[in-house]
């Protein structure tokens, strides 16, 4: 058995779980397992740079932020909004449908060649720093404003409103 | 540690497809079928996550390392996306004591 197909089936279970729990800081939790497997399948395909960046800033920092957000928000279990039946069964065929469309696409395609590593230093923090640093070092500082702007958005925004009236 | 890596060689870019696509059709119907925002949100980052995912086995697969850079850049964005959607959530708990996105059909209260 291939290490690929059972880390796949690994991170669609827990997918799946994701979205059914009843709880949403199971749901998180199971996010965090997600998030796990896919920084196996990082691994895999020998990208080291994204299988460390992935395990640190989405599983160490955006998952811990959701989990103190919901620490804040204080969820109770019969606050948990419940969406009818009839919506869950339209949701989930719309989703159906679109997974069976982006299938058949696929079918039409030939099957492609294996995944092969052709140059084993691709993925590596040397060589992603110097594409990074050289090719597309415009970019890098945008998304530095971008996190910049984003901060003070977020402090704007979750800092309660003074009375001033 | 070299064989732990050729067991990736008999996997065709197809079946990364089929993986990417199942996961993000699993972030669609999250984001249909649940109203609470929060998790409404994760279902958002599986799938951007799923699109990272996809990104880099194109990137394998061409060898080329710009893939794997626009992964980076996604990752940010994210993070700057969390941040924010997170403030708003917060903002709304606060302004009608529940996450129920079905409060905000309204969007006035």
């Amino acid at each position: 058995m291939n290490t690929f197909y059972f880390i796949a089936f690994l991170s669609i279970f827990f997918a799946i779980l994701v979205i059914s729990a009843k709880n949403p800081v199971h749901s998180i939790l199971y996010l965090v397992l997600t998030f796990f497997t896919f920084t196996i399948q990082y691994v895999l395909l020998n990208a080291q740079f994204l299988a460390i960046v992935n395990f640190i800033v989405y599983m160490g920092a955006i998952l811990v932020l959701f989990l103190y957000t919901l620490m804040l928000i204080n969820l109770n279990k019969d606050s948990e909004p419940v969406k009818s039946g009839m919506v869950k069964i339209a949701g989930v065929l719309g989703g159906g449908c679109l997974l069976v469309v982006l299938v058949g696409c696929l079918k039409q395609v030939g099957v492609a060649d294996p995944v092969l590593l052709k140059d084993p230093n691709l993925g590596l923090v040397q060589n992603l720093g110097k594409v990074l640093f050289n090719q597309f070092l415009l970019p890098f500082e945008i998304s530095s404003l971008l996190l910049l702007s984003a901060m003070v958005g977020a402090v704007l925004l979750a800092t309660k409103e003074k009375k001033t009236a | 540690m070299e064989s732990f890596f050729n067991t990736i060689k008999t996997v065709p870019l197809n079946h990364y497809i089929m993986l990417c696509s199942i996961i993000f059709s699993i972030g669609v119907i999250g984001v249909l079928i649940r109203r609470n925002a929060i998790v409404i949100f994760m279902s958002i980052e599986l799938m951007l996550n799923s699109v990272n995912l996809l990104l880099t086995a194109f990137s394998v697969y061409k060898g080329d390392a710009s893939g794997q850079v626009f992964v980076f850049f996604v990752m940010a964005l994210a993070a700057a996306e969390v941040a924010v959607g997170l403030a708003i959530i917060v903002m709304i708990y606060r302004n009608t004591n529940s996450i129920d996105t079905n409060v905000l059909n309204r969007l006035k209260w």
